[in-house]
């Protein structure tokens, strides 16, 4: 039961986090600069974290989340901004439609393999991109006014549901199906695995959590524009898996903090934001080529959570010296 | 042997484009017999074990599984039903561990849901431990329970064979396909692994098909044997029978060295 004791002790962390955070919000000490910036960290922490799921966990190279954080970021501003519903009914519909979009682009891509599955879904986030360019129930290519409703409480309680859910995904025997895809699919598939059908669910529950993270992003401008989700930003999000070491999920969330702060304190320096920014990519890349985590998670640094992706590495270095 | 074959492949043929890579092959397996398939480099063996498994559907004829056909199933399909094979070149999940790779053969046999899991419910904490005591039961079986949390890739080459054939079973086979299991071995391994195949066949009670070159260790363990060349079968029957049979000399040693060379 040591699973369960390391549940009780994340939660507690998350708990600890969130209060400090909180207290330091309500008591006025964190201004509303860092409390948003507090928010867009976790926001992109959701965000990669759904995307590791079909990049780090399946293997399956998605370029095109963030035509699925469109889609929620959408469908939750229609909720809140034309319905005048509430926000976590919002957050709940985005993330619906979104894994609904997740399902009709996964069925026919996930037959594609490596170049061909990256360029198909790349596609289907252009399109669906330009499908909101051209709508003008939400503004087309002006945009939409969206209030600023998404506050610390509503980020860290998705994110916390985020990393609950993935993790105990992963660490079943659905996670390990889908590790096994990764590995090699032609042995997953001769062991029994179903893998066009997990592949679809990874990619559904992805897309799910990027429409969640969708609605979070719209309540925390003022405005949603088409451009907004260009492929530029389906790359920022698999800079963060690629950067934290695929198949880590702590790798994942470590380098959505850590490039989110860098680009946020790049923003007083304008000119050579993009330089610098560049320059860490290259600098972690050259001397972290499997990212920073590599496939480990920072639990099996504790002893703690043997995760699904391969034993402890405590034993393989006994064994390595051994032999 | 009365009863009906367990396994019986009609007339299947497979062509690639204009290629015919197996044609009108025709095998039946009963219930607990060894058989070997030989042939030359290209005959077409490993093609068949794909055909069998799924992997390619075939273009024409039928393969009945206890009277089931199983054309066109993916090969998923045809492990549940119980079919499954290790590779020639070993293919592993080589970044999980021992015991993962075993658990993820028994992924069929566990049945909690997606949402269980998610939501942690107590069918998945007693399908996940079922899951765990008998894949390390399993492993035990093998010897390979002292690397129960050690990464696939870094066994032996011996072990990681050992593996495969261990996750094959896990999977629950009535017939197992081994292609080249011996691939690479020395001496000392090749008699381990024709005493491991011996011990697997009794324990599980199994029907094993294998593929090999090494022919001490066919002709040392298999009751009966098929021989493919360019995609036909040759020959079929016992090993003696094929040992002295004229075709399989000439298909392994070529036409001229027949004359010379039969020997009894």
């Amino acid at each position: 039961m040591k699973k369960v004791r390391g549940f009780w002790f994340f939660l507690i962390l998350s708990v600890f986090v969130y209060g400090i955070v909180q207290f330091l919000i309500s008591a006025g000490m964190l201004d509303i600069y860092y409390s948003n910036t507090l928010i867009f960290i976790g926001i992109n922490i959701i965000l990669a974290v759904s995307l590791h799921l079909v990049i780090g966990i399946t293997g399956q190279f998605s370029i095109g989340h963030a035509g699925f954080l469109a889609v929620g970021a959408y469908i939750s501003a229609i909720i809140t901004m034309k319905l005048q519903l509430p926000l976590s009914l919002a957050l709940v519909a985005g993330g619906i439609v979104a894994a609904l979009a997740g399902l009709i682009v996964g069925i026919p891509t996930l037959r594609l393999k490596g170049d061909y599955l990256a360029i198909a879904t790349l596609g289907f986030a252009e399109i669906i991109r330009i499908i909101f360019l051209n709508i003008d129930y939400v503004g087309g290519a002006a945009g939409m006014q969206v209030t600023h409703l998404t506050t610390w409480t509503y980020t860290f309680v998705c994110l916390f549901i985020t990393i609950t859910v993935i993790t105990n995904f992963t660490n079943s025997r659905h996670g390990r199906a889908c590790v096994s895809i990764r590995e090699n699919e032609i042995a997953a598939d001769a062991m029994g695995i179903n893998t066009t059908y997990y592949k679809v669910i990874a990619f559904t529950l992805g897309s799910f959590f990027a429409g969640i993270a969708g609605g979070l992003y719209a309540h925390n401008f003022y405005i949603i524009q088409p451009s907004n989700f260009g492929f530029l930003k389906s790359f920022d999000i698999l800079i963060f898996v690629v950067l934290g070491g695929l198949g880590s999920l702590s790798g994942s969330v470590i380098s959505a903090i850590f490039l989110t702060i860098v680009s946020t304190f790049l923003q007083n320096y304008p000119e050579t934001r993009m330089i610098i920014y560049s320059l860490v990519l290259v600098i972690v890349m050259l001397y972290r080529p499997q990212g920073l985590m590599g496939t480990r998670e920072i639990t099996d640094f504790f002893g703690k959570w043997k995760g699904s992706k391969g034993g402890n590495s405590d034993a393989a270095k006994s064994f390595t010296e051994s032999s | 042997m009365q009863q009906s074959p367990l396994l019986k492949v009609h007339n299947v043929g497979i062509n690639f484009g204009g290629l015919k890579a197996v044609s009108d092959f025709n095998m039946e397996i009963h219930q607990g017999e060894l058989i070997g398939l030989i042939g030359p480099n290209g005959a077409g063996k490993t093609t068949c074990f794909n055909l069998l498994t799924g992997v390619y559907i075939p273009t024409e004829g039928d393969i009945l599984l206890e009277g089931i056909r199983l054309n066109g199933l993916a090969p998923y399909q045809v492990t549940q039903r119980g079919i499954s094979r290790t590779f020639q070149n070993i293919r592993l999940f080589n970044e999980l561990s021992v015991l993962d790779n075993v658990k993820v053969a028994y992924h069929s046999l566990a049945k909690h849901s997606i949402l269980s899991s998610i939501f942690r419910l107590p069918t998945h904490f007693s399908g996940e431990k079922e899951m765990e005591e008998k894949s390390i039961e399993f492993l035990k079986i093998f010897q390979l329970d002292t690397f129960l949390y050690e990464k696939a890739k870094n066994l032996p080459y011996g072990m990681q064979r050992r593996l495969e054939i261990a996750r094959a079973l896990a999977a629950g086979p009535k017939l197992l396909l081994l292609d080249e299991p011996a691939a690479g071995m020395n001496p000392q391994e090749t008699q381990e692994l024709m005493e491991l195949i011996a011990f697997i066949r009794e324990k599980f009670n199994l029907t094993i098909l294998l593929i090999e070159h090494d022919m001490k260790l066919v002709m040392g363990i298999c009751e009966r044997i098929y021989v493919l060349d360019h995609g036909q079968l040759i020959a079929k029957g016992s090993p003696n029978e094929i040992r002295n049979h004229p075709k399989v000399i000439e298909a392994y040693l070529g036409e001229e060295v027949v004359e010379s060379h039969v020997e009894g």
